[in-house]
This record gives C-alpha cells, sequence and structure tokens, in this order.
C-alpha cells in the first residue's frame, strides 16, 4: 500500500531532527556566549577579595562573600548620586525626545502641512553630514555654554533626525487622514487631534522610539566624558568608568567607607567595583525581555521611505 | 465632434502698480499661510531649533579646521572670528605624519572586517534560527544574544577585562595553570585587532540576525511546500529560497554600512583596549584620534582638521552608496 506522506508546516519549515538537534547546540553555545560575561561578572562581584587576589577571576571562586554590596552601601553617597543623575537625565531625556521627536515627525507627515517639505528636507540633510566631535564641542561650550550642567547630558540626544522620519513613516500608515478631517470638522483644535486621535493610534511607534531613547540616555557615558567635570553631575556610567581607570577613586570617595576600613587593603575593591557593575546593568538585563518585542518591531517599524 | 482651436493665452506685461499689489497679496498669503499653518508650526520649532544647535551651527563651525583657534572670552562669534586664518597648515600636519594614514587604515579596515563578519555570522544564525524546530527556544536564544546589543561599551569593556586582567584575568590564570607565561593583554599589540573584531561582532550579532531573522520568516511558506515537493532537501531550500530572499536586506545592509566606513565606534576602540597607549597602533581609529587630540593634547586645530576629512569623505561615501542602492533596489534608498 502506498501512503500519502504528511506535511505539516513545521516539517516543511523546519531541519530534521538529527540537523536540528546540531544547530540548536551551536546556536545555544553562542547564545550562553552572550549571557557568560554577565554572569561571570555576578559572580566575582560575590567573591571574596581574599580569593579573588590570590586566584584571580574564577567562575567557581574558593570564597563566597558579599562584601562588595555592603562596601556599596557604606559609598552609598557617591553611588546614589550617580544613580540620580542617571535616572533623572534618562526620563527628562527620554520625555523630551520622545515629545521632540513625535511632534516634529506628526507635523512633517501631515499633508496638509504647509511647510511639509522644508522640514523634512531641513531633518534629512542633518543625516547626511556629521559635524564632528570637534565643532559640536566646540558650539556645546562656546556657544550654549552648557559646560558642566545637566543639559550637556541631555540635550545632545534629545532629537534623533532617523527616527523623526522613521516616525514620519509610521504616522502616515497608522493615522489616516480621513479621521484628521473628520475631527476639524467637528471642530477639534490641532493640539486636541495630536491629543486624542494620534497619539493614542501611534502608541506602539512611540513606545519604541521612547525605549530606543531611554536606552541611550542609560547607557550613555560619552557626553559625560566630553562635558562633565563637576563630580555631582556624573552619571553611573562614567562613574564606572572613572573607577576602571583609577580603582583608587573607591576608596577616595568613600567618606564613611574609610572608617568602616581600617586600611586601604581591607577595601573589596575588585568585588565592589564588579558590584557596581552588576547595579548598572541590572535595570537593563531585567527589563528588556519583557521590552524586547517593541525593540524588535522598532527594527521593522517604518521602511524610511514612503 | 470638432475640435476647437485653443485659444492662445494672451500675456500682457505687467504694470508696476499691478506687480506691487502682486507682491502684497503674496506677503499677506504668506502670512495667511503661517496663521493657518501655525499649530502645526508650533509642533515643528522645537526639533527645528535642535537641528540648528546641534548640526547647522556646528557644520558651520567646522571653519574651525581653517583656523588657529583659540578660546576668546567675549563667547563663540568672538573665538570664531578672532582666531587667525591659517589656510590648509592643520590638513598639512595632519597627513605628513604617519597618524593620518594609521587611523584611515585602522578605521577603514576595522570596519570592512565588522561588514563581512557581521554579514556571514548574521545571516547564517538568522537562517538556521528560522528552521529550528522549537519556536519557544528560538525566543530563548534570541533574547539572551540581545543582550550585548543593549549595554554600553563600559560595561562591556569590564567584562573584556574580567577575561584579560593581567594579573587576575581568567584566561592569564588559565595559561600560568598549564605552565604557561602570563601575558600583559593591554600592551600586547599582536591580539588586539582579533580581540575588537570578535567583541565588536559579537555585541551585534543578536541585532543583526533578528533583522534577517523577520525577513527570512516573512518568506511565504508556499515556496517551501513546492520546493519539498520538488523534491529539494533542505540545503536546497535554504540555497535556492531562503538566501535569495534575503539578498536585497543583504545588500541594502552592506550598502548602507560600507557608507559609513569611515566611523569608528568610538567606545569598542576607546573603552574596551581601555584607551593604553601602547596600543594605538592597532586601536586608533579616526574617532579615538579625534577625541584625543582634543582633549589630551589640547590640539584643536589638528582633531578638527581631522574631523573635517572625516566628515566630508564619509559624505562622499554615503552619496555613493545611496546612489548605488537607489539602482539596485530604489525602495529602500535612504533618501
Amino acid at each position: 500500500m502506498w501512503r500519502k506522506k504528511e506535511i505539516s508546516t513545521v516539517e516543511i519549515r523546519s531541519f530534521g531532527p538529527g540537523a536540528n538537534l546540531c544547530f540548536n547546540i551551536l546556536v545555544a553555545l553562542f547564545a550562553i556566549s552572550c549571557l557568560l560575561p554577565l554572569i561571570f561578572i555576578i559572580v566575582i562581584s560575590f567573591s571574596s577579595e581574599h580569593a579573588l587576589v590570590t586566584n584571580g577571576y574564577q567562575f567557581w571562586p574558593s570564597q563566597w562573600s558579599t562584601a562588595g554590596y555592603e562596601y556599596l552601601s557604606h559609598m552609598s553617597g557617591k553611588l546614589l548620586n550617580a544613580l540620580g543623575v542617571t535616572l533623572l537625565v534618562t526620563v527628562l531625556g527620554t520625555a523630551i525626545n520622545a515629545t521632540f521627536t513625535a511632534t516634529y515627525a506628526y507635523s512633517i507627515s501631515r499633508s496638509s502641512f504647509r511647510y511639509r517639505r522644508f522640514f523634512t528636507l531641513f531633518c534629512l540633510i542633518t543625516m547626511l553630514f556629521t559635524p564632528g566631535m570637534v565643532a559640536n564641542y566646540i558650539v556645546m561650550t562656546n556657544l550654549l555654554q552648557l559646560k558642566d550642567t545637566l543639559w550637556a547630558l541631555i540635550l545632545p540626544m534629545a532629537v534623533s533626525p532617523f527616527n523623526i522620519i522613521v516616525m514620519r513613516t509610521f504616522f502616515k500608515r497608522q493615522v489616516n487622514e480621513s479621521i484628521i478631517e473628520a475631527a476639524r470638522i467637528d471642530g477639534a483644535s490641532e493640539m486636541r487631534i495630536f491629543c486624542q486621535i494620534v497619539l493614542p493610534l501611534a502608541v506602539p511607534g512611540i513606545a519604541t522610539i521612547s525605549l530606543f531613547a531611554a536606552l541611550g540616555y542609560w547607557n550613555d557615558w560619552f557626553n559625560a566624558l566630553l562635558y562633565i567635570q563637576n563630580t555631582r553631575l556624573v552619571p553611573l556610567q562614567y562613574l564606572l568608568m572613572q573607577i576602571q581607570s583609577n580603582i583608587q577613586m573607591l576608596s577616595q570617595n568613600a567618606t564613611q567607607g574609610a572608617q568602616y576600613a581600617t586600611g586601604l587593603s581591607n577595601i573589596p575593591k575588585e568585588a565592589t567595583q564588579m558590584a557596581m557593575v552588576v547595579i548598572s546593568v541590572a535595570p537593563i538585563a531585567l527589563s528588556y525581555p519583557f521590552f524586547q518585542k517593541y525593540f524588535v518591531r522598532g527594527l521593522t517599524i517604518g521602511g524610511v521611505k514612503e | 465632434m470638432p475640435n476647437p482651436e485653443p485659444e492662445m493665452p494672451t500675456v500682457q506685461p505687467e504694470t508696476p502698480e499691478e506687480k506691487a499689489a502682486r507682491k502684497k497679496e503674496n506677503r499677506q498669503n504668506f502670512w495667511y499661510s503661517v496663521r493657518d499653518n501655525t499649530p502645526l508650526l508650533l509642533f515643528v520649532i522645537p526639533g527645528a531649533i535642535w537641528m540648528i544647535f546641534f548640526f547647522y551651527i556646528p557644520v558651520f563651525a567646522n571653519v574651525v579646521a581653517f583656523k588657529d583657534f583659540q578660546f576668546d572670552p567675549n563667547g563663540f562669534v568672538a573665538s570664531l572670528a578672532r582666531s587667525p586664518w591659517v589656510g590648509f597648515k592643520n590638513f598639512e600636519f595632519l597627513f605628513s605624519s604617519n597618524a593620518a594614514w594609521v587611523i584611515t587604515r585602522n578605521t577603514v579596515l576595522y570596519n570592512l572586517g565588522f561588514i563581512s563578519l557581521n554579514l556571514i555570522i548574521s545571516v547564517f544564525f538568522a537562517v538556521v534560527m528560522s528552521q529550528l524546530r522549537n519556536r519557544r527556544l528560538t525566543k530563548v536564544y534570541q533574547t539572551s544574544m540581545l543582550l550585548p546589543y543593549f549595554l554600553s561599551w563600559v560595561i562591556i569593556s569590564y567584562f573584556v577585562y574580567a577575561f584579560l586582567s593581567p594579573n587576575q584575568g581568567l584566561l592569564n590564570s588559565m595559561i600560568t595553570g598549564n605552565g604557561g607565561k602570563a601575558i600583559s593583554w593591554y600592551n600586547a599589540p599582536q591580539f588586539w585587532p582579533f580581540i575588537l573584531l570578535f567583541v565588536g561582532t559579537w555585541k551585534g550579532i543578536g541585532y543583526n540576525s533578528i533583522l534577517y531573522f523577520a525577513s527570512a520568516m516573512s518568506i511565504d511558506p508556499t515556496l517551501f511546500e513546492a520546493a519539498e515537493i520538488d523534491g529539494a532537501n533542505k540545503w536546497q531550500q535554504i540555497k535556492n529560497v531562503t538566501l535569495p530572499a534575503l539578498v536585497p536586506l543583504m545588500t541594502l545592509m552592506t550598502i548602507l554600512a560600507i557608507g559609513n566606513i569611515f566611523r569608528a565606534d568610538f567606545g569598542l576602540f576607546y573603552q574596551v583596549p581601555q584607551n593604553s597607549g601602547s596600543l594605538y597602533n592597532v586601536t586608533s581609529v579616526l574617532d579615538t584620534y579625534i577625541y584625543n587630540g582634543l582633549t589630551a593634547t589640547g590640539d584643536i586645530g589638528m582633531s578638527s582638521a581631522a574631523a573635517l576629512y572625516q566628515s566630508l569623505v564619509g559624505f562622499i561615501l554615503l552619496m555613493t552608496s545611496n546612489f548605488i542602492v537607489r539602482r539596485v533596489d530604489p525602495e529602500s534608498a535612504l533618501f
């Protein structure tokens, strides 16, 4: 007897069982390699200083300890300040970025806006050429006089021309011009149309650009490197960077910590700096799996062209 | 039906009064149109002001490349105006030094390495993941592969340090554990091209492979059915169905990357080698050179010349690559 071979979609799109196993192992190995360094850092942050000094960094230290985190709580003033700066910059910056990007993109997406061509071009030109680090630095410090202010951390990333163009396409696709027209005939003002009709329709797009902006602000150290000297304005990433280049900073900046540790040698330096790394990674590592779909959607959110 | 002769429009010369009236009307129309568009104009203004201060003015501030720049206490305009012109002297200094050649070579070669590694590895992972049987497991893989993409270079440099630290690093303890001699990684330039290529590619693979994965998953499944019925095995299906469907995206990504070949990732080349001076020969790229010139040596003239050189060549490359994209696939062109 001749039987039909049953074919399901899974069968069609997939490897045979043998190849499937091999490739699963291969991809899994790479996926693990992406998580491994973070796990390594977490292990180091929980190792005792004695084990680190004698055996170096190990995946399974001879002695576990929470001294790194305990010491961090003693130098909390510095750390909390940096955390506060980072949080403030992230929240404020994301709000500004999302607002400016969305309003600009919305305006140039409206066909009834008379100057849309001009402002689209005005935005597109900025993507063709980079003014360069030096020119930006001179304008920031000399013209705007923003050196050593919080604005130096916020403004350079306050608008993203590329996101504007992406969002323009998104608005065109998601928001039907006839809905806006209907609202206008009913007497709604532009402000009201934008807030009550357009924004609810554009939530996925705005969520995506906000997440990218928030990630950018949280991870930013470059603007701090260029513009920040005041220790009260140092964000978390820049603090980590300073500690990396000068580990003594840990002891210099911990006022109460100095009393806690009888001598400099007692400070669990290695574990402490890794504990700080863990703290600065934690918010991202814990939250991105839930936001991932927005990021992935952002990749395909809108072709640049209409 | 007889076709009526089209009447020739009679053009009468405009009298001065008419011209003035038309101009006035135009001016009025302009203000009317501004008034009519006020709400949308207000929406545009914050972004436009930002672009003026963070793009248009800095672009013109690039003239400092032709000046011996001095900060003037009277502000920005005074600084620009009072710095004496030096013509192309900054460029002469830049290109007569060995540095210009080294940083250009490093920037271009590293970027070429990233482009090819990224392309091959992320397409490979995307194709493989699109064929795995367990969808949930694929999701888990993708999530873990994205992690490095979301972390800053400062964090990544700590990761690298955990492995390469001369005293405590994992690699050195493995080497000495096997009776070898510890290597001072941050002073050994011969390893860094590989380290940088590895770290740079590793960080971006998750993102890129998801991009290709999304494209591979959107292939019409009937194509695979047809191939299956025609007796194509898996490899033939991948070669003749999946890969050709990915080619447009591959072309686009590559051409866009070539347009950016003159821009290096500052974080990778500055943070990961920890700005170690003995590695400059292999880690120095345009961006780090400009930064070091601006801050450490304070040579604004030379670094602004390097910055302008980078911007101009970058602009030419971008225009060329966009021109090529428009020829190949007009839909994916940037403009």
